[in-house]
């Protein structure tokens, strides 16, 4: 597959922005800086046509530095292609990235459900509030950290393949 | 002097008009809605984090109980996604495909009719609902004779499918989708000259095509509002490109009447490439030609000690996928239904994060409703075609 047209206006736009570039089983991630995120997105809707917004959501890459992962979900409608964009967060104990939700109105819930479920708040979020768990809820369940059988018990001793 | 005062209703989670455990914290002043919070999660069972500890092969039931009114349709997503990511997608072979794409449009037709079912309660048309559960029910028994279950169906698998189907299957569905567009003109019958019905759902629940992309609404609440975007025609899928169907946009005025429109179209259109799938029907095998991947046949495993071990180890220990991540996205009957999932290498999903279709498509609910009439707000969740087992995950 030849390069996503995307990647050379991104790349044009922002130099120091874009970190990487990845293709796997054709499809492109390109990873970026979390300072640029806004910007990245509004010029990828407003330039370059990605005004669909399919999925907002955190990984979490415990061990390794960056340890979180957000990751971004475009699609063109007119053009029908996808796009991922990756910003990682290295802050460990408070890991936080500016909101999207300005950009297309749909991130307001995928952000809220990442904070909930992976602890990565958004700065100047609209609600950011929980969204899946209950509010007085402790801990973010989604982290590699946070044991499967639920707070306060063992982490999961069983094989795991 | 009329009083300005705004009252708290708390509608919830057991409401049986929110279908399911939706919670709905309303400001009314007086019979208008000023407000509306959504509250979910009643429903969470982590099926992400479970995933997580489960090789690819068992994180697959799991996906039935996200969407249970459409399990094939989860099943159908979840496979591709890992095919992906292993890079066997080219190994499916043609009748897998073939059925895969029937059963996925035969339980588009189950969950529609569902919804045209409690939406048409909800607005106290109680006969639609008869009508419906009578057709629900029969592809409901043919689910059972494919699968061996009703609902959590478990039958689309990672490199084909669970079996191949049962003598007379064919004829059956086929029998079945010749008089579908009969019962879709008794549906319509009831309801379209309906002046009850068009006046509790023209002109409500309105959002613009901009609005509604911008809010990521998908499917038929999306095509409703006029955007022209079907993934099956677009970035199709398992051989969708090789059917010749319509995708409907309703009147394309993105209210409620707009979107029941639509809905009924993409019915008959089910119907018609179910028909143009069962022409395709050819015999041949139904699953993947890889061993490391691939169940082996029943036959095998029961009469060779080979194919017990080959059984055994792909259960045992499953199948690792390289380093990486994959998103497939598919026409779920509600939206786009997508699958993340990165790999470390190991044989169960690194992270697995799954797009669901109602999530997003419930956030639309409060500019939706603003400003209209408390009863207009049980219209919209209809509309919406919500099911909560797949929103709370």
């Amino acid at each position: 597959m030849s390069e996503h047209a995307a990647v050379e206006k991104l790349k044009a736009k922002f130099p120091d922005g874009v970190l990487e570039i990845a293709e796997f089983r054709d499809e492109t991630t390109i990873t970026v800086k979390k300072e640029d995120i806004v910007a990245i997105c509004s010029f990828l809707k407003a330039e370059v046509g990605y005004n669909f917004l399919t999925d907002v959501c955190g990984v979490d890459y415990l061990g390794r530095t960056p340890r979180f992962m957000v990751v971004y979900h475009l699609y063109n409608l007119s053009t029908k292609e996808r796009l991922r964009i990756k910003a990682p967060v290295e802050d460990e104990k408070a890991p936080s990235i500016d909101t999207v939700s300005g950009v297309w109105a749909t991130a307001n819930w995928h952000e809220r459900e990442c904070w909930d479920l992976m602890g990565i708040s958004f700065n100047n979020h609209p609600d950011l509030r929980r969204i899946l768990m209950p509010d007085d809820w402790e801990g973010h369940p989604l982290r590699k950290d946070y044991p499967v059988q639920g707070p306060d018990r063992q982490p999961y001793q069983g094989r795991v393949s | 002097m009329a009083s300005k005062e705004i009252m708290t209703v708390n509608m919830g989670p057991q409401h049986p008009s929110t279908h399911g455990v939706l919670r709905l914290v309303l400001e009314l002043d007086g019979e208008i809605v000023v407000g509306v919070t959504p509250h979910i999660g009643y429903l969470h069972r982590g099926v992400e984090k479970l995933s997580e500890y489960r090789t690819y092969h068992q994180t697959l039931p799991l996906t039935d109980r996200l969407d249970y009114l459409a399990p094939m349709h989860n099943n159908f997503g979840y496979a591709l996604a890992v095919e992906k990511l292993l890079g066997i997608s080219d190994l499916i072979p043609e009748r897998a495909q073939v059925i895969r794409v029937m059963m996925a449009e035969l339980t588009r037709l189950k969950s529609h009719l569902v919804w045209l079912a409690t939406h048409a309660l909800d607005i106290g048309a109680m006969t639609v609902f008869i009508y419906c559960f009578r057709e629900r029910e029969r592809i409901m028994d043919m689910y059972e004779k494919v699968s061996g279950a009703r609902m959590t169906s478990n039958y689309i698998r990672v490199g084909g499918l669970m079996a191949d189907l049962p003598d007379g299957m064919e004829q059956e569905i086929r029998a079945f989708v010749d008089e579908m567009p009969r019962h879709v003109q008794t549906y319509e019958g009831l309801l379209t000259g309906n002046k009850i019905w068009q006046k509790r759902i023209q002109g409500v629940g309105v959002i613009g095509a901009e609005a509604a992309i911008d809010i990521g609404l998908s499917g038929p609440s999306l095509r409703g509002s006029g955007v022209d975007w079907d993934l099956r025609r677009d970035n199709p899928y398992s051989g969708y490109e090789n059917y010749d169907f319509k995708v409907p946009l309703g009147t394309g005025e993105g209210d409620t009447w707009s979107r029941y429109r639509a809905r009924l179209d993409e019915m008959l259109e089910a119907c018609k490439i179910i028909r143009q799938a069962l022409d395709r029907l050819k015999p041949g095998p139904i699953m993947a030609d890889a061993p490391k991947v691939s169940l082996p046949p029943k036959k095998d495993v029961v009469n060779s000690i080979e194919g017990l071990i080959h059984h055994f180890k792909i259960i045992s220990e499953g199948f690792k996928a390289e380093p990486g991540e994959v998103y497939v996205g598919v026409e779920n009957p509600k939206g786009e239904l997508g699958f993340y999932i990165v790999s470390d290498g190991s044989s169960h999903p690194y992270r697995m994060k799954i797009r669901p279709p109602s999530f997003v498509n419930l956030q639309a609910l409060p500019q939706m409703v603003k400003g209209r009439l408390l009863a207009d707000v049980v219209a919209v969740i209809g509309t919406l075609d919500i099911v909560l087992g797949e929103i709370d995950r």
